[in-house]
């Protein structure tokens, strides 16, 4: 789309009085229209020429830090994406400690509610985004469905838009202002070993049953395990939480000392904090259940070992990341970061993440770049016709098999908590570490 | 004159050493120390002067059982470590009678050095696992009908770790004690009509202790300030002063984690004075 395009768009919108989103709604058309057609030239002609010479800095977590997407920019916009994957707790660090050392962050919505006010970041501008209309209404106002339930934790529309440009207060409603334009999300639940399992798991309960004892492993990331560690202790029956996104003293203080309890017990054989970590455990038999994320439960089942990512009756853990912009971004290079921003949504990448296993925050537009069989596997939750294979060509699952969990709304319909930053996260990472020292 | 030149020249020697010391470990330092006053919250640390980091870390009980837990690693580790490397330190200077074979065996003690620490650490999960090579061969062999839990993700794998990663910090230096005593005074004593072990108690390891505490501050304090090893050891499973101050950084919590560093500090540094109050490391170099 070129800039008089976009101008005489604008027009027309305010002439005849059209919302804001109505015109978003209308040119997105278009826009799909310019990607099936394959004429998607991105940004106006006057970067053009120099747009080659700009190299963006990401850093993020490993999940979505993939180089094949880099090559990607490259090709299909010209400028260079530099990439850096880093733990959740250092990509924290460095958003807020090294503002000028990154372009594009790559966070987790947790993550943003505690980086974002630092005011190390601006919010982006919505209007500017021809995918925008695209992105699933999970992000914008918690519903995946009109009739699904918010639920609990940091859902990420309520942290996903700011006030203003120059704002770092949260809005309770959308605004143009959007922190993270949402990349990738997942339901977490508990991987287990069917075959060193002899009956049925049903419950998150199931990770503090002693017939496996010395067995069973939880991650050991605080605001993550202690998540892990609430669905357990609800679907006990121990405790009862207001919100389990945002514990009060007392419910942290009674689900550690569970926790506790269980470990002293010889429960637990390991606690894990990074992503080998877990493959380890699960692949060697250390463990035969524990907290899991869906592409280490991959990661063990292509070494041959079975492996189930076990839907729970409780539901999931859902966890979702995005990119946005760094403070300094100025001038050509923010107009880079929006073109790559706005690319991002426009499908290609959102298959790779689908094909992986996680799911696109613009699943509309990722179909597109998938076939009829993968869809069906992995958003439909239909038994794959061929064999299903991962974004690099190796076979990630047989014919015939069926996605644990089932389609995505199945899963991301059944989300009992999000991933969150409490108010008394202070108190919550202390009884944690009482749990770990334990 | 002349004095003051010689005390010009002092002062522009050791100009070098004291600035980088000024730089890379004063400064340092006392950022840390000023640090640990400071506030925080989620995300930012609050310039002020509070005494909260300091009150909750020496109040809360976790601290004590974290310290006792790093203290009873090093203790063990300094035992093991000071045993093993005395017996092939005292191998290396008196039994091995060519200089040429001690400089090779001397080697051979520091190849598995060469790899990463990592590394060396790593390898001892599949071999120690409850599928692992050591419990696979026990089972085979019918000396047990059950894997043995303990040996991996437990107290024992993190000393056996430690041990492994630092008993040549105990062999060299040890060695190099023992490579300096007299000869002859070995001699005098067998003359004197003294059994090999009562040279061993009255001769040699006196003599041998500034390698030995110097050793042992080497280990004493690595152990106490490692978290590398007991959280891959343990399965993440005990803690230490070094992870809950690794753990703190990784929340940006850094008041905390300067507060505690500041606390493990004086722990150490009061290790070291005990030690050095035994051994005059300088008389006796």
């Amino acid at each position: 789309m070129t800039i008089e395009k976009k101008i005489s768009k604008k027009t027309i919108a305010t002439e005849t009085g059209v919302s804001r989103r109505g015109f978003v709604k209308g040119a997105a058309a278009v826009t799909g229209a310019a990607i099936g057609s394959g004429a998607i030239t991105g940004f106006p002609t006057i970067w053009a020429q120099n747009i080659k010479d700009v190299t963006l800095r990401q850093f993020g977590t490993g999940v979505s830090n993939i180089n094949a997407v880099a090559d990607k920019v490259k090709e299909d916009l010209g400028f260079t994406l530099q990439m850096t994957a880093l733990d959740s707790d250092a990509v924290a660090q460095r958003a807020v400690t090294q503002p000028n050392s990154f372009d594009i962050a790559d966070i987790e919505y947790w993550i943003c509610k505690k980086v974002f006010p630092a005011g190390t970041m601006q919010p982006m501008d919505t209007t500017k985004l021809k995918n925008y209309e695209y992105i699933s209404k999970l992000f914008i106002d918690g519903k995946l469905t009109p009739d699904s339930e918010i639920a609990q934790g940091t859902a990420p529309h309520t942290v996903g838009f700011v006030e203003g440009a120059d704002s770092v207060e949260f809005a309770s409603a959308p605004t143009q202002w959007m922190t993270l334009i949402p990349t990738i999300y997942n339901a977490d639940t508990l991987g287990i070993r069917p075959d060193l399992i002899d009956r049925e798991i049903t419950s998150w309960a199931d990770l503090l049953d002693p017939a496996f004892k010395g067995k069973a492993s939880i991650l050991n990331i605080p605001s993550i395990g202690i998540m892990d560690a609430a669905m357990v202790c609800e679907a006990m029956g121990e405790v009862t939480y207001g919100d389990k996104g945002n514990m009060t003293q007392e419910e942290i203080d009674k689900t550690i000392a569970v926790m506790i309890d269980a470990k002293k017990a010889g429960q637990f054989r390991a606690f894990w904090k990074s992503f080998d970590e877990s493959v380890n455990l699960m692949a060697s038999g250390e463990v035969v259940i524990q907290s899991m994320w869906s592409p280490a439960v991959a990661a063990v089942r292509s070494k041959g070992i079975a492996c189930k990512y076990q839907p729970l009756k409780e539901g999931y853990r859902a966890w979702g990341g995005g990119i946005g912009l760094a403070k300094h971004l100025s001038g050509l290079e923010l107009e880079a970061a929006y073109e790559y921003i706005d690319w991002y949504l426009s499908g290609w990448v959102g298959a790779y993440l689908n094909r992986q296993g996680y799911y696109s925050a613009a699943p509309a537009t990722a179909k597109k770049f998938m076939s009829e069989d993968e869809w069906g596997f992995w958003m439909e939750g239909k038994a794959a016709e061929g064999d299903i294979l991962s974004p690099d060509g190796k076979v990630m699952e047989k014919a015939g098999a069926v996605r644990d969990g089932g389609s995505y709304e199945e899963r991301m319909g059944s989300v009992a908590c999000w991933n969150s930053v409490m108010d008394e996260n202070k108190h919550m990472v202390r009884k944690w570490n009482e749990f770990i020292a334990a | 004159m002349a004095s003051d030149t010689s005390k010009r020249s002092s002062y522009f020697l050791i100009t070098p050493m004291a600035l980088i010391f000024a730089v890379f470990l004063v400064i340092p330092l006392l950022t840390i120390v000023v640090v640990s006053f400071w506030d925080y919250d989620e995300y930012r640390i609050l310039p002020d002067f509070i005494f909260e980091n300091y009150n909750y870390l020496l109040g809360s009980s976790v601290t004590w059982s974290i310290y006792l837990n790093t203290l009873k690693y090093a203790a063990l580790t300094w035992v093991f470590t000071l045993l093993i490397g005395f017996t092939v330190a005292y191998f290396l200077a008196f039994h091995v009678r060519s200089l040429t074979w001690q400089i090779v065996l001397f080697m051979v003690c520091t190849i598995p050095f060469w790899t990463s620490n990592i590394i060396r650490m790593i390898s001892w999960i599949p071999f120690l696992g409850r599928n692992g090579l050591l419990n696979s061969a026990l089972i085979n062999l019918g000396i047990v009908d059950q894997p043995l839990e303990f040996l991996l993700f437990s107290d024992f794998a993190v000393v056996l770790a430690d041990v492994h990663l630092y008993a040549l910090f105990m062999v060299v230096p040890i060695f190099n004690s023992m490579m300096r005593i007299d000869r002859s005074l070995i001699e005098a004593a067998r003359d004197a009509g003294a059994s090999g072990f009562e040279t061993l108690k009255s001769v040699i390891v006196p003599m041998s202790k500034p390698g030995i505490a110097i050793g042992s501050i080497f280990v004493i304090t690595v152990v106490m300030g490692d978290f590398i090893t007991v959280r891959l050891m343990s399965g993440g499973q005990s803690a230490s002063v070094g992870l809950q101050i690794s753990n703190e950084i990784g929340l940006l919590q850094y008041p905390a984690a300067a507060a505690s560093a500041v606390v493990l500090l004086i722990t150490v540094l009061l290790i070291v004075t005990a030690l050095l109050r035994l051994v005059d490391i300088r008389k006796e170099l």
